[in-house]
This record gives C-alpha cells, structure tokens and sequence, in this order.
C-alpha cells in the first residue's frame, strides 16, 4: 500500500465499483438480492436467484400461424429488451415456447404443461378466442396467469387473464360515430366471417347503429370460414346501396373479399368501407392497391408519430427484419411482458395472486400506442384510432378517440 | 323488390348471371385434375389442394421475379405454363415414389395422400413463411368491364372462365381424340387386356396422375387473381372439388363440367335469395338429396361390375 497514493486509490476503487456496478446490472445479482427468492416465490414457481422462467404458447404451425408469428416476435422482443434492462427483480426472463399447433385442445394441455410441469411465472399466449376459452379451465384451476393480445367479442373477465387489446365496444361504438358524423352516413352493410367474434361485434353495432346513430341496417350477413366466393353477396350490395360497408371478415376470406370487391368495381372512389379485422398483417395478403381508400378501425397502427413507436419500429425491425410489419395484435401483445413486469415490481413478488392484484391502476407510458391504463377489469384503458389505407400497405391515422375505458359486459348491447 | 326500379334490377340479373358462370369456372377447374385421377384412376388425391398451392406459389414467385424486371404485365400467361410444368413433374414424382404402391389398397391412397398433403403444408410453410401472400397482377387482370354505367363485369372473373372452357377443351381434346387418350380409357377400362395389346399401363398411370396434378397447377395460377396463396389454401378447396366430381359422377368428365354448373348456379341464386351460409346449407341438402336418389352421381358410367 506504500507505494499506491491517495490518487492511484481513488482510481482503482473507482474502477472496482464501475466494474461492480456493471456486473450488477448485466447479471442483476446485486438486485436479485434485496429480494430474496424465498420471499419473491411463495408458491414454488420456476424461479431462481437468478433466473424467471415464463411461457409463451402461440400457434406456429397450422392456419393460425399466420397471424400468431408477430405475437411471437413482439414477445420475444420486449422479453430481450427487459433482460438487457436488468430483468425482473433482478431475475433474467428464460422463455419455454410450446405450440399450440392451431389446435384448441392442444392450447388447453400445453398451458398444463407450462403451469404444471414448468411452473413458470405466466404465460404470454393465444389468438383466437377459441384457443383462450379452452385453456381458461386450466388457468383458473392451477392459478396461472395469461396475457392475452388479440382485440376480441368481450363478455369475459377472470382473474387470471390480462387482456392487452381491446374489447369489442372500444374497437365497434367509437369508429361507428366517427364514420357516420364525417361522412353523413345512414345506412351501414353488415357483414362478417360465421363465428363469435363478427356475430357479437355486429350484434352490438346494429344496437349502436339503430339506437344511439339513428341509422339504419339494410343487410347482415355472415360467411363461412375459408370461404372465398363474393359473387352474390356483392350484388346483394350493390342493390341496397348502403352509405357504409361494415365489415369483420378474417383469414383466407378476407383477402378474396377485398379483390372481388375491387373487380366488381366498388373501390373506395364508390363505396366507404369501415373494417374491424384489417391490420397491416392482413394488408401483406390483400395488396395494398385492393385497399387503398378504405377505413380501418384499431388501437394501433405501425405509422403512428410518437416517440416510443418509433423506438418500437425501428428495433423490431433490427431483430426481425426490414420487411416485417406491425399490425395492431402484434403490439398489444409487445405490451404483455411490460406489464408483467410492473406486476410483478409493483407487488414485490412472483406470486401470481399478488401479482395480478398489483396491475389494475398501473399507467404505462412507454407504450408505443401512446399510453394505457390497467383498469379494475384486468382489460386496458386505450384510445381507438382510424386509419385510411394507402397503396403501400401502410395507414394514415385520420381520427383518434379519447381515451375508452373498457366495458367486457356493455349494458344495452347483450 | 319493387322498391327498386326496372333498369336496376335488369343490371343485378345480368352482374348475377356472371357471378354464377364465374363460380361455375372457378369449381369446374378445381375438380377437373380431380376427375382425371378419382374418375379414371380411382386415387383418392387428398393432396389436390396442395398441387392448387403450388401453382399459386409459383406464381406468386413468378410475379415478384417478374416485379423486379418490370415485366408485370407479361408474365402471368407464362407464369400459368410454369405452373403446370411444375405440379406435373412433382406429380410425376410422387406417382413413382408413392401412389403407384397403392393401386390394389385404394382406401390407403386416402390416408397416403392425407398424409402427403400434411408434408406439402408444412414445406410450404417452412420454404414461404406461414403469412398469406398475393401475387402482383398485371394491369390488365384488374377491375372491371362495363357494358353500361351501371354494370361491372369482373375482368378476372372474365379471364377464369375463358382459361376454365380452354383447359376443358385441352382435356376432351387429350382424352378423346389423342393416342394417350385411347390408352387412358383402355387401361381404366380393362388394365389386364390393356397390358396385353402392349400398352404401358405403368406408364399411362404416371402420365394420367401428373396430368390430373398439372391441371391442378393451371388452377391454382387462375385462383391467385380472385384470393390470396397461403399455407393452408389447399385444404379450402379440397372438399368443393370433391363434391362437384361425386356429384357429376366419378368416371364422368361431362358430369364434372354439369355438376359444376348446376352447384355454381344453385348456390349463386340461394345466396342472393338468402344469407350466404344458409346458401351454402341449401345447396348441400340439394346435393345430399339427389345422391340418395342416385348414389352414382348424376352421369353413373354404364360399365358392367
């Protein structure tokens, strides 16, 4: 120590401290140990000093892979981007992906894997409302926790569930006003795929359409999923001749609805077109020139002008690609990870009861569809935006709501 | 009705007209590869879909080439030939390799071929991503013809039909005044005899395999101007094209091309009466009805059993 001076001192305890700082923050074990995982883990999840396990359980095989893979990707995303940061309480996030394979029972055993085997802290997971409904026994019953990301009919709530989109009277009553004050419209054409989601959605549009807009509906009609023959229904439209097309047709149907539509000469010079079930994903199939001029109704879209979304863009695309688009699910289920990091921060636990208990009430700014708030009814407090489709496949964000606070159970639609 | 006036519901009975005959195209092309290998050869091809997605993928392919040349407007003529080049050399393929093995077990050509479909689906996935792609479509493909102000003729609609009545004329063509023709009927007819005047039934069965999987090819290039290609289109059509070649009649090429007019017409004209799934549902109860009635289909070949 003789020959070391008071400034060679300084120095290298400088350096040892940096060095221990970076360490802490690259392997979180100096945080990690202000919460001791005998107290953070209660109920014997898979989580160590170190490490967090979670799940994410999508289909990526089978008809719904296509629109599931960006879930995946937005996932994995925000999961690397919350490592990097440290992780949760200190704990890196180790993510166990099972398939779901487009199957509903297979959704069902693979949560029981994930919950039961596993153990992990909470899955992030499922599309189609079917695949939630039949891994929502599963959850209840092993106390797991589900951040769920796809906008969707409502008239679900569980204490285990997290919905990051939006339920279907924040997506339907907003984008219906807007469209029949900006273009006087008093007729409406309802039509959408046979299946939960477009029945209920158009069951409370032609509420709000008849009751609250003083409109009325001159044809609701549902189509067959996978069915692509538009033949007769486009005359059936063009006869009627309604102000507004209101539609909520998904998968293979939607792009040959989109074409026929074209060909048989109703574009947007004609006919104004609101949609719920058009997101930048479904663009890729469609051809943005088929839907040029039409209107779609979202939380989100991926030319948003704000800060975070631009973050958000520009480092999905560093780690998927420069072709990949975002679509409206594919950033609600971004948020997922987010938000069950504040869970889990704000509760000082793993525990999935405490946990879930923590979120309602958390604001989350950093979102990149502006800002959300966790209400009470575990679904989010979010904005609903318009966007008018351009050839490139990109939107024009051409309205944007307050802020909607979510109702799963609307008196006066049921 | 009589709130409309006579003018328009004269142009919605001529747009519905089209509409009919396009769907009538549309059936008829996706059962006439069926009809050549169920029909003459008794395969239950459960992979015909998946021979309609790979000539939408090479169009798709084939477009986007073309997009980078700047030839959009060209191509797609060219890109229908590819397309049946390609699906009958993997037919011809897979006919080696798989069907040949099952001639004498046909029920085992279901779970084969069910099989085989499931791979196909999966490569495609794996090869062009699990997201539904569209092909580029030249200029003159898109929009519509208008005889009047009032009324649209889709010119895709337009262009399926005309290729739809072409490759019909190339199969009659092929399988009633060509050599090979003669040596399809004969191997169906009797393979034992066939053999013996010195025909290569082996071969007649590839070629009448690869063909039907060709024309499957030409169909799925003529889809991409109406819906998109993805991973799974296969399976959409596999159950239409079934049901137009039982309903026409298995051995029966004219019943094929009536059985896809008469479903065309009937499930277009119940869906404008009704909604469109319950069109759908009425068709079915017609088809399910005359098949109790005459369970060989509407043009029951008369061959001694």
């Amino acid at each position: 120590m003789s020959k070391t001076n008071r400034r060679q001192f300084i120095t290298k305890t400088g350096a040892l401290m940096g060095a221990m700082l970076t360490a802490g923050i690259i392997s979180g074990s100096a945080y990690a140990a202000d919460f001791p995982t005998a107290k953070v883990n209660t109920t014997k999840l898979a989580v160590t000093d170190t490490t967090v396990k979670v799940g994410i359980l999508h289909s990526s095989t089978g008809t719904m892979a296509i629109s599931e893979t960006g879930s995946i990707q937005a996932e994995k995303l925000a999961i690397a981007q919350i490592n990097a940061l440290g992780g949760v309480l200190g704990r890196k996030i180790e993510v166990i992906q099972e398939d779901g394979a487009s199957d509903w029972p297979t959704f069902a055993e693979k949560s029981k894997k994930l919950l039961v085997n596993d153990k992990v802290a909470t899955v992030f997971g499922c599309w189609t409302s079917a695949s939630r409904k039949a891994v929502l026994p599963v959850f209840e019953k092993e106390n797991g926790l589900l951040f769920y990301p796809t906008f969707y009919e409502g008239l679900e709530q569980s204490k285990n569930v997290f919905y990051t989109g939006q339920e279907a009277t924040q997506q339907i009553l907003a984008g219906l006003d807007w469209i029949a004050k900006e273009k006087k419209a008093k007729t409406f054409y309802l039509i959408g795929s046979d299946y939960i989601w477009p029945r209920t959605s158009m069951k409370i549009a032609r509420k709000h359409i008849e009751q609250k807009l003083g409109g009325k509906v001159v044809g609701e009609e549902y189509i067959a999923l996978g069915d692509t023959q538009f033949g007769s229904v486009i005359n059936k439209i063009k006869l009627r001749k309604p102000d507004v097309i209101y539609a909520a047709v998904v998968g293979g149907s939607n792009v040959a609805w989109f074409k026929q539509l074209n060909a048989a000469g109703l574009n947007s010079k004609k006919q104004h077109m609101l949609t719920i079930s058009v997101t930048e994903d479904e663009v890729l199939g469609i051809g943005g020139e088929n839907l040029e001029g039409f209107y779609s109704a979202m939380k989100y879209f991926q030319s948003l002008k704000n800060p975070n979304n631009e973050k958000f863009v520009a480092e999905f695309k560093k780690m998927w690609g420069p072709k990949a688009v975002i679509g409206d699910v594919t950033q609600a289920a971004y948020l997922g990870p987010w938000l069950w990091k504040a869970a889990v921060e704000r509760a000082g636990s793993f525990d999935v009861t405490k946990a879930a208990a923590a979120l309602p009430g958390y604001e989350f700014k950093e979102a990149p569809e502006g800002y959300v708030k966790v209400d009470p009814n575990h679904h989010l407090e979010s904005k609903l935006r318009v966007g008018k489709w351009r050839a490139d496949g990109q939107a024009d964000v051409v309205y944007e709501s307050e802020l909607i606070k979510p109702d799963p159970f609307p008196k006066g639609y049921q | 009705m009589f709130e409309y006036s006579m003018a328009e519901i004269g142009n919605i009975v001529v747009m519905q007209a089209f509409s009919g005959l396009s769907l009538f195209s549309v059936l008829l092309l996706m059962a006439l590869g069926l009809a050549i290998i169920f029909g003459q050869m008794g395969v239950i091809n459960m992979a015909h879909g998946e021979f309609m997605a790979i000539g939408a993928y090479t169009t798709v392919f084939l477009s986007r080439v073309a997009e980078t040349y700047g030839i959009v407007n060209y191509y797609f003529l060219f890109a229908i030939v590819a397309a049946f080049i390609i699906a009958f050399i993997i037919g011809y393929i897979i006919e080696f390799a798989l069907i040949r093995h099952l001639y004498k077990r046909p029920l085992d050509t279901l779970l084969a071929t069910w099989g085989l479909s499931l791979v196909m689906q999966q490569i495609f996935r794996s090869t062009f991503g699990a997201k539904e792609v569209s092909a580029v479509l030249p200029e003159w493909l898109m929009g519509s013809f208008q005889p009047t102000p009032d009324i649209d003729i889709p010119i895709n609609g337009v262009f399926v039909l005309a290729l739809a009545l072409v490759v019909t004329a190339g199969v009659y063509i092929f399988m009633f005044r060509s050599r090979w023709g003669l040596r399809v009927r004969a191997t169906v007819q009797n393979r034992v005899m066939a053999g013996a005047v010195g025909i290569n039934t082996k071969k007649v069965d590839r070629v009448t395999f690869a063909l039907g999987c060709g024309i499957a090819g030409v169909a799925g290039a003529a889809f991409t101007t109406i819906a998109s290609t993805g991973p799974t289109t296969g399976s959409l059509y596999i159950v239409d094209s079934f049901m137009v070649v039982v309903f026409g009649g298995a051995a029966s090429i004219l019943g094929t091309i009536a059985s896809a007019f008469g479903i065309a017409q009937a499930q277009s004209i119940l869906q404008f009466f009704m909604t469109s799934s319950m069109g759908k549902v009425a068709t079915l109860m017609v088809i399910v009805g005359i098949l109790m009635m005459r369970p060989e289909g509407l043009f029951a070949s008369k061959v001694r059993k």
